[in-house]
This record gives C-alpha cells, structure tokens and sequence, in this order.
C-alpha cells in the first residue's frame, strides 16, 4: 500500500507528522507493509493534511485528516469520512494549469529518479545542447519576468550577465520570500527541490556562471532541510559539479541562511548579506548582472523565475508564452491567504481576475462576514477594495490601479479590519526593516507612524501630511522598502477614508 | 559549568576552521556559533574579527543588523508568533496579546523562570493557516488562544 502524507510546514503545522506516525503504527498492528511517502503539498491549505493512497484508478484524497481518521484508511476507503475522491478530479485541482509547479505533492520531493519519471531533467538536458546564446534566447523568448515581484524580463538579466567578460560569474538564488501572503517559493522547495536545482543549472551553463547560491531565509526551517538534503543528492549523482550530467560544463551551488532580516529580500541588499556584511541597499547602477555578488557579474532570480525555467526548455519558449494576457506571459502561482475559506496555492495563466480570485477560488472570507480589503503583493502591495475586483491579474493591469502583483500572495480581510490600522503597520513595519541607507525610508518610516497616529487621534489635518510623506518616500527612496511602503498606506487611505475620519468610524461602530 | 573565555576561543576556533576558504562566511559562522551556544558569545567577536581581517565593530555591526542573532542567551524554549498582515486578517494580534498577558512578558523577553522568550516574526510562509507559530524551530498552524495555551503548557 503507498500512502503520502505531506511533509509541507503548512502540513506539518497542521498535523501531518501525528497523522504520519499514526498510519504507521496502525499498519503495523494490521501487519500491512506500507511504503509512506513525505510528499510536497498539492496546496489545499484548508485540506491539510490531505492524506493521499494510491489506487489502479489514480490517487484518492484523504483530508483534513487526523491521526483519529487513519485506521479507517486501511478499511473501505469509499467509506472513509473524509473521503474526497480522485485528486485530479478536486476542483481546486482540475481548473488549474500547473506548469511551474507540475510535481509538487505529486513526487517524492528527495526522489531524483521519481523526478526524472515526472519530466524532470529534459530540460537542461536540451540545453546542454545549446550554445549560450540559444538559451538565453529561449528564456527572452518565453516572456518569463521576475516573479520576485519587480517583473523584470529574465532574459535580458541572463544576457547581460552572458555577455559580461569576468573570471567567474554567479547564479543567486533569491529565496528570501518575506512577504506576508506568499508561500510559493517555500511549497516549491519543500515539495520539488530539483526543479530549482535544475532551473539554476541552465542558468549556470546559459551566462558562463559556475557557482550558485540559494539564500534561503531562516523562517524557513523545513525548506532548508530539504534543499540542502537535495544538493547532496544531486551533488552525488552527477547533476552538480565538475561535469554537469557527464556535460563537461561546471556547475555547483550552496545553500545559505538568511537572519531574519526582510530588507534582505531586495537584491542588492541579498548580495552583501551573502558576502557576510550588513545588509544594507547598494545604489544602482552598478547593476549587480554587471557587479553583484563579491563584484561579478551576478544573475539575482527569484526562485519561481528559475523554478520555471525547466518546464520552459523541456516544452519549449512558444509553449510557455502562449499562456497568460498582455505582457504577462505564462503561469503565475497565486497564493491565497490570511481571512479565506479556501486558502493555498493555485497555478493558473494571467489574467483572472481579481474578483475571481477571491470569491470563487477562494471562495470568500474564513469567518463568513465580507470581504472588505484584499491585500496584493505583500507587505509594500496595495489594499484593494471590492470596487476593483474587476482587475485582471497581470502587472500592468495591477500597476495601473496604483497597486503591484508582486509575488502574488493575496491577503485577505473581512469587514472587521480596521485600515487606519494596516496603514499603521505598513509604517512600523517599514521602520523595523530599513535598513537605514537612506533618509525617506529610515526617518519617514518613523514618522508615518506618528503622523497615522496623529490622524487615529482626530486630527484630520494630518491627512496631506501623510500624502505628502507618502511621496517624499516613493520618489526618494533607494529601494522597493521605503518606494513602496506608500502604496499599502495611500490604498487605505484612498479606498476606505472612512476609516481614517473619526465622526465615520464612530458611526460605524 | 562557566564558559571560559578559552574554551569559547576553542570552540569558535573550530568553527572557524570549518568555514575556512568559503566566500562571504560571517553570517554561516554566525549560525554555527549560534548553534552550538544558543547565542553569540561576546568573547567570540575579537576571534571572528581577527581570522576573517575585520575590525571588531565591523563584526558587531553584522551582527546586531540581523534579528536572528542573540547576544545573551534565550530562555529553553523560543516561541515565535506571526505579526504579519495575513495572520492578523486571521486575529493574530488578539493571540499574540493573549501570550503576552499569559506569560506576563513583551516581545523580546523571557518569562523570569527562563522557560520561554517571546519573540514577533514576520511571515513563517503559513499565510493560508494563519495565525502562525514557530515552536522552538517546529512550526504550527491556526493558533488560537486554546492552541497557545496548549503550546505553553506543552514546554517546560
């Protein structure tokens, strides 16, 4: 009997580990052999754990279950009270195109040979018969843009970095995913770690880089053990180092640990993190494709952005571009979040809307009341209100409604949120994770939180103060941290200003 | 048994032989003394600073930039709690109040028993099972005030 049970934190959060040990021992005590298998997770948060058995008909989930529910799955499993059915067959499933995310909770995440079965590795297999220039190509070709959230084309980061002339060139993993609502990178690592070892591969070979580095943020305990257990694996079998799949052509990588600090997500701050300093802003230029980590030319991905490169030389650039709207092409996993029904991680072209998202996939709040604000792209992304369910998720469509996609994570609040309150923390939080470089964000950080508190106090005069500030920090700030900080706080203020006036909000309540 | 100050020089030593020829080794040094102390000793500094050619505030500087390193020790158990924006969609600010009023700490500080330091945490990747929690490096989901309750009883 194979049996999988997640090995996913948000599984493990949820209880994964008591429902693992428990279908053990009561296979034990049935004397049944049991091949248990830590899978990734499908992404049915609400789900979880979602216990799946393998049948002639196809894997049936299982779900949420508790150790409770385990002797029962060695039983009539149509009988089984948590019963779900075929797994593909699940809505959530059926209605997604998962190209970036084909084998997470389908594999076994450590399983380089269950990897290979799935169509991992005819991609850089196809690419180490290409010479560096097609394979940039390929990756300009597919339309692929920085899923960290900048959107920046992927191919012109890997050309620049391809055409510069340098001793040693770097591939850096970003996988500092600090933004409150995402999740995306941490699933992939936990439950396909390869894809992203792949993907790095054909970044190495494709820009003449042949070393790379997963900086992997310390929140993420789980992740790391089954990346850094993944290097090994693919260490040992030929997939890293000297001759990449017997190719001739180097490439290693090592994985690092973050501290905790959020700047760190930002690129340049990234690269001196991992050179071992503060992790202060670096000014652009020097871009870091030209100068970036220890002053190499330096690729900076986001782990989706390379997570997707696999699938895109397996299947080809034309493939891949034909998903998606407008100038987002492809697949973008999106994960829904915070005061949700149906929460988790669901892969889909461009170009649903909002509304979509939220009400239908999501299928509306946790606690039943109504949605009153949806927060995009983490803590730096705009508050949207119902009246802007109507977007179409794609960057520029979300850039023209004063917001941004970011990484995707949608936070979701019922009416009980007070938004005074979240333009508040957008402020905290920016003055806790400056990194202090320059003055819009370090000082008016500090002084948007006063300034906030000034309004919660009845004085609407400091309302322009607020604006004001919020400009002063979007035009001067050196990066993304203190430049975007404005947009959680002007939505709030712009979409709810009842919250913001004291006469309203004491009508309300 | 007191940590003498050449012990630490022994220890860190080795430490530092383990990451010898790395590129950019000040944070996984960092961790691994982190690690084997549960803190950075502040003896440890000069003897970072001296192997890798830094200036001892340079080594400080990288230190205190970073939320995850300690300078005196935690209390046995650290417990972690989400302060982000989709935990608080989900009433994490009401549980993270409710493990201050508990435990008779803010953030930052152990409880005078040396049991358990409360520490804020911004996004453990648990957004759609929020409020989320990290118990001592295990994580846990949908933390109400029971659960917590149940996780502070559960370490001693």
């Amino acid at each position: 009997m194979k049996i999988y049970v997640p090995r996913d934190a948000a599984a493990r959060g949820l209880g994964a580990d008591d429902v693992a040990a428990a279908i053990l021992a009561e296979a034990a005590k049935r004397g049944i052999p049991v091949e248990l298998v830590r899978n990734g997770s499908r992404g049915m948060v609400w789900l979880e754990p979602l216990v799946e058995v393998a049948t002639d008909a196809g894997r049936l989930a299982f779900g949420p279950m508790t150790p409770a529910d385990a002797p029962a799955l060695f039983g009539d499993l149509a009988q089984h009270p948590k019963a779900l059915g075929l797994t593909e067959a699940l809505p959530w499933m059926a209605k997604q195109t998962r190209l970036t995310f084909a084998r997470v909770g389908v594999i076994d995440p450590l399983s380089l040979a269950d990897y290979e079965k799935h169509g991992g590795l005819a991609g850089l297999r196809r690419a180490l018969t290409m010479d560096s220039a097609a394979i940039v190509a390929e990756v300009t070709e597919s339309g692929l843009r920085g899923r960290g959230g900048a959107g920046f084309p992927t191919g012109i980061k890997w050309k620049t970095v391809a055409e510069a002339k340098a001793d040693r060139k770097y591939i850096v993993c970003n996988a500092d995913e600090g933004d409150s609502g995402t999740f995306a990178d941490r699933m992939l690592m936990e439950g396909d770690p390869f894809t992203l070892i792949e993907g790095m591969a054909i970044a190495g070979i494709g820009t003449g880089a042949t070393k790379g580095f997963v900086y992997l943020r310390s929140e993420y305990p789980d992740a790391i053990e089954v990346m850094t257990a993944a290097v090994e694996i693919a260490r040992q079998s030929g997939l890293l180092g000297p001759s990449v799949l017997g190719s001739g052509k180097a490439f290693d990588m090592e994985i690092r640990t973050g501290a905790g600090a959020y700047v760190c997500g930002e690129e340049t701050s990234l690269l001196n993190s991992l050179e071992g300093k503060r992790g202060i802003v670096r000014a652009k230029p020097p871009l870091p494709a030209l100068q970036g980590f220890m002053g190499k030319p330096t690729v900076v991905n986001n782990v989706i952005s390379l997570a997707t490169i696999p699938v895109i030389f397996e299947k080809g650039a034309a493939f891949y571009k034909d998903f998606g709207l407008g100038r987002s092409r492809g697949t973008i996993p999106l994960q829904i979040a915070g005061n949700v029904k149906h929460g988790g991680l669901f892969e889909v072209a461009f170009g649903l809307t909002l509304g979509e998202i939220v009400d239908e996939i999501g299928g509306g709040t946790a606690t039943g009341r109504p949605v009153k604000a949806v927060q995009v792209g983490g803590p730096l992304g705009a508050y949207f209100p119902r009246s802007l369910f109507d977007t179409p998720f794609g960057y520029e469509e979300f850039g023209a409604k004063e917001g941004l996609i970011g990484h995707a994570g949608l936070v979701v609040f019922d009416d009980s949120a007070d938004m005074l309150k979240q333009a508040r923390f957008a402020m905290e939080f920016c003055a806790i994770e400056s990194c202090g470089k320059c003055t819009p964000c370090r000082i008016g950080a500090v002084r948007g939180v006063e300034t906030v508190d000034r309004i919660a106090k009845g004085d609407t005069g400091a309302i322009p103060l607020l604006t004001d500030l919020c400009n002063t920090m979007k035009s001067g700030s050196l990066c993304a941290l203190g430049g975007f900080t404005p947009y959680p706080v002007m939505s709030a203020l712009t979409h709810f200003p009842d919250d913001f006036t004291p006469a309203m909000k004491e009508a309300a309540e | 048994m007191s940590q003498t100050s050449t012990e630490i020089a022994a220890r860190v030593g080795e430490i530092l032989d383990a990451h010898e020829g790395m590129e950019g080794s000040l944070l996984p040094i960092l961790h691994a003394i982190q690690a084997a102390y549960g803190y950075v000793p502040r003896d440890a500094l000069p003897i970072i600073a001296k192997r890798l050619n830094l200036t001892r505030a340079e080594v400080h500087g990288v230190m205190s930039f970073y939320h995850d390193f300690r300078e005196d020790p935690a209390g046995r158990h650290v417990l972690k709690l989400c302060r982000a924006e989709a935990c608080q969609a989900m009433g994490g600010d009401r549980v993270a109040q409710h493990a201050q009023n508990r435990l008779g700490i803010e953030w930052h500080e152990t409880t005078k028993d040396g049991r358990i330091t409360l520490e804020p945490v911004f996004c453990l990747g648990l957004c759609a099972c929020a409020p989320a929690a990290l118990v001592d490096g295990k994580v846990v989901g949908r933390v109400d005030e029971a659960r917590l309750d149940a996780i502070i009883e559960g370490v001693r």
